[in-house]
């Protein structure tokens, strides 16, 4: 029991459930699953889909987070990786053919790839703060999408692009499946690999780490190209949803909502140890948050501050010392009171 | 210049001890200092002159002990207290802002106010004539960066003198100034001298600590081991009082020493006027097969300097390295690594362990690093060689998946050298592997460095205990402020041999 406890992934746990419980109780419909056709719908069925986008980006975070770095420009590459795709299949003679989607989305995976060897080039070469060398592809790359476009909103009509994120697939939606590949992908690579440890002990002591052979650079490096390839299906994603390439609105924001799952899921922003499956519990349990908002009616300007507050409840339960403090507390108030009675006598 | 002795001190500390989890760093320590008077105090790493010096400037409290300042008791619980009673700290990272001019730097807090607002221009004059004071002409509105390190020094000092300060803390001022800017430094220290000022000045440069001091004290282990006048104090006399003996009998290794290494064929490693501009003067060293050099030296002497630059931690801007005979380029780990030369750092916390990680991580770490990322040691592997080395070495405890943050300085210095050991290198550089370890955990790193050079292993082997080395190693590279000043075989050879040497050979040399 006390092993549970202390394992990493206990407590983010803890939150996403009691999250899904309040859910549950509130609204029942929540956990109600129907089929049409063979293909599931409900709410928690959009939620795997929905929150595919968000997986992608996270994933690349984590890694990202693990050396010690962070990665700010994830959004724009979204922007960028939908802007590209949707070009491509726009100028296309032959939009509803799988060849052009398929040229549409190498292309866009290739140019994101590109994008994240650049600020893994600041950042692990260049020696430049990550924070800000990814902050220039922050403020860039949504300019390059728009670029890209003509300054338009594209719009395409093509069925086998809608798949990727609105289709069907053995009942689940095409893009939970996305989801799954990605997080395999991701640990099979790390964990089945030595990359993990490696990036593990970049993030943790670069200076030990460097004089033990390892080679941090290109660790580093790696780290940043993949999150920008992630960022770059996530952005397929996003644009296959609404079937248009906006450089606006194309994971606005989305870099916080990451970096928020990684801690929820608890990978320590300095670097080091980093939790896959964490994480993946984060992005559940922001996913589940926003869809809560939602069905509150939490008038959308006031939307954030709901977000901030729940949010600081999470993190609060999570952590150790408030924990303790707390316990300390309790103990104080229980000493308290029985000193008061000793004084009442 | 002789200290009349009559004289009230400015600073008295009475009995200082100052106790952090599990040591004293401080044990009932006494320390006066006098006006017009250059102090030095001296002391290995350990030896408790930071905690001295940070006790006197109130980033310390103290356990038990009193401070005196010019005869009023005084109680110190921030450093502003101790700056309130004119004491000022000049650190060997200079803490100034180098963001700001040079102005701003040395009336920072003092600025000249008109009306409630700042007059800069007076402000600036007022800066300017401080640091003429001290000989130093500049103009005021430039930028701290764009000054050298020296210049930085002097301005560090201007504004102590602005507070009006009757004592001055220089710690380590000299560690990276050439010798025409330490002249520049001690003009200006023996200047403040004549004003009365009482300055504390630590070193690691034995023949600057002789050429600027009146009196020396020196600290050992937390304790005093005693206060003297630097004109009768004799360099031998300095050095092990500095480096205390150690007691301990390792009688069965006595023989590593005497042992022939076959020195006809190429040395292991051959190092060729290899140096650094302001690090390290060119030096020469070899090693062959199976031999263990030492390198004795005092902190600071240039040892850790010298066996970075021969494994690439640093870059060195002149000499040249040979591997087995051949030129080599080594200029990262990596390089090193790959001609299977390993080094174990001197500062382990911060160069040594990946403190998070596992123990059996932190082994595999090396050979993993050699082999890259795709190729990763398996776990069974993993496991055997974790499960020799642990047993080898006698980690304790001997749990393998323990975060190594967790264990005793011992054991995660036996963690480190099982790491090196794994990747069979032929070449292993220890850099004070038995610093701050208990007894038991020298003797087992001792023995094993014994045991593997015998079968074939060249080791440097560098340590402050000048019995380790002689113990251990065939053949001595002694070093001194920054220079190697000569090679001994340790065979038959004294504790006393070695520290004369330091003290007194290449005297006349230097500049």
């Amino acid at each position: 029991m006390k092993k549970i406890v202390k394992h990493r992934v206990f407590w983010p746990v803890v939150a996403l459930v009691a999250l899904l419980l309040l859910n549950a109780i509130v609204r029942p419909s929540f956990v109600s699953i129907t089929v049409q056709d063979g293909e599931l719908y409900g709410t928690l069925i959009s939620l795997l889909r929905n929150s595919a986008p968000l997986m992608l980006v996270a994933l690349g975070m984590t890694i990202v987070i693990a050396t010690r770095g962070i990665d700010l420009s994830v959004g724009a590459v979204m922007a960028v990786s939908g802007a590209v795709a949707l070009t491509i299949i726009a100028q296309s003679p032959t939009p509803e053919a799988p060849g052009t989607i398929a040229i549409a989305i190498v292309a866009a995976l290739i140019v994101t790839l590109i994008a994240g060897a650049w600020n893994g080039f600041l950042v692990a070469v260049l020696g430049i703060q990550p924070i800000i060398a990814t902050l220039v592809l922050m403020l860039a790359g949504r300019g390059i999408a728009l670029l890209i476009t003509n300054g338009q909103i594209t719009t395409v009509n093509s069925a086998p692009y809608k798949f990727m994120s609105q289709g069907y697939l053995f009942g689940f939606p095409f893009a939970f499946f996305v989801s799954i590949a990605a997080v395999v992908i991701v640990v099979l690579v790390q964990r089945r690999t030595a990359l993990g440890m490696l990036t593990e002990a970049v993030g943790i002591n670069p200076e030990a780490s460097r004089l033990a052979g390892v080679r941090s650079r290109g660790i580093i490096w790696g780290a940043y190209a993949a999150s920008g390839l992630l960022a770059g299906f996530a952005g397929i994603l996003y644009s296959s949803n609404i079937m248009a390439a906006d450089s606006n609105a194309a994971g606005n924001l989305i870099e916080l909502d990451a970096i928020l799952a990684v801690v929820l899921g608890g990978t320590s922003l300095m670097g080091g140890k980093f939790s896959i499956a964490g994480t993946v519990i984060g992005v559940f349990t922001i996913q589940t948050l926003k869809s809560t908002i939602v069905f509150l009616g939490v008038p959308s300007p006031v939307t954030p501050v709901f977000m901030a507050a729940v949010v600081i409840i999470v993190v609060a339960v999570q952590s150790p010392l408030l924990r303790g403090t707390a316990a300390r507390a309790v103990r104080s108030i229980r000493n308290a009171n029985s000193n008061t009675t000793e004084v009442a006598k | 210049m002789p200290v009349d002795n009559d004289v009230a001190p400015i600073i008295e500390m009475r009995g200082i001890t100052i106790q952090f989890p599990g040591v004293k760093a401080l044990d009932s320590v006494d320390f006066t200092l006098r006006g017009g008077e250059v102090h030095s105090l001296m002391g290995e790493n350990g030896a408790g002159k930071s905690t001295l010096i940070k006790a006197l400037t109130g980033v310390y409290s103290v356990d038990s002990g009193t401070i005196t300042v010019a005869g009023e008791k005084r109680v110190f619980h921030t450093t502003s207290d101790a700056q309130a009673a004119g004491i000022s700290t000049v650190y060997q990272e200079v803490n100034l802002c180098t963001n700001l001019s040079v102005g701003e730097n040395v009336m920072l807090g003092h600025e000249v106010r008109r009306g409630g607002l700042i007059d800069w221009r007076a402000t600036h004059r007022e800066a300017a004539r401080h640091l003429e004071a001290l000989g130093v002409q500049l103009d005021t509105h430039t930028g701290l960066f764009s000054h050298s390190i020296a210049i930085q020094q002097l301005i560090a000092i201007s504004r102590a003198m602005v507070t009006d300060s009757k004592v001055l803390i220089l710690d380590e001022p000299t560690s990276s100034l050439d010798r025409g800017e330490v002249e520049q430094l001690f003009g200006v220290i023996r200047d403040l001298r004549e004003r009365g000022v009482a300055i504390l000045f630590v070193s690691h440069f034995l023949d600057q600590v002789y050429e600027i001091s009146d009196r020396i004290t020196v600290l050992r282990n937390g304790a005093l081991v005693g206060a003297y006048d630097a004109d009768t104090l004799p360099r031998n006399t300095l050095i092990s009082s500095m480096i205390g003996r150690e007691l301990e009998d390792l009688a069965e290794l006595a023989s590593s020493a005497a042992r022939d290494i076959d020195r006809s064929g190429a040395p292991v490693f051959t190092a060729t006027g290899l140096g650094k501009k302001g690090v390290l003067e060119p030096a020469d060293l070899d090693i062959y097969e199976g031999e263990v050099v030492g390198i004795a030296g005092l902190l600071g002497s240039g040892r850790t300097e010298l066996v970075r630059l021969m494994y690439g931690a640093d870059r060195a801007d002149h000499g040249k390295v040979e591997v087995h005979g051949k030129p080599t380029r080594i200029t990262t780990p990596r390089h090193a690594i790959d001609h299977r030369i390993a080094f174990s750092s001197e500062d382990r916390r911060a160069e040594g362990i990946v403190g998070d990680l596992t123990v059996a991580e932190n082994i595999v770490l090396g050979i993993q690093a050699r082999r890259g990322w795709l190729r990763r040691v398996k776990r069974t592997e993993t496991d055997a060689i974790v499960k020799e080395y642990i047993e080898a070495l006698g980690v304790r405890p001997a749990d393998p998946d323990r975060p190594v943050r967790n264990l005793s300085g011992g054991n995660q210095q036996k963690v480190l050298l099982a790491r090196w050991l794994a990747t069979a290198p032929e070449l292993i550089i220890l850099d004070e592997p038995t610093r701050g370890i208990d007894v038991g955990a020298k003797a087992d790193i001792q023995r094993k460095v014994a045991e593997l050079s015998a079968k074939g292993l060249s080791v440097v082997f560098i340590s402050s205990e000048i019995e380790e080395v002689i113990r251990l190693a065939q053949r001595i590279t002694v070093m001194r402020d920054r220079r190697k000043i000569g090679e001994l075989e340790s065979n038959g050879l004294g504790v006393d041999d070695v520290i004369d040497y330091i003290a007194n050979e290449g005297q006349e040399n230097v500049a």
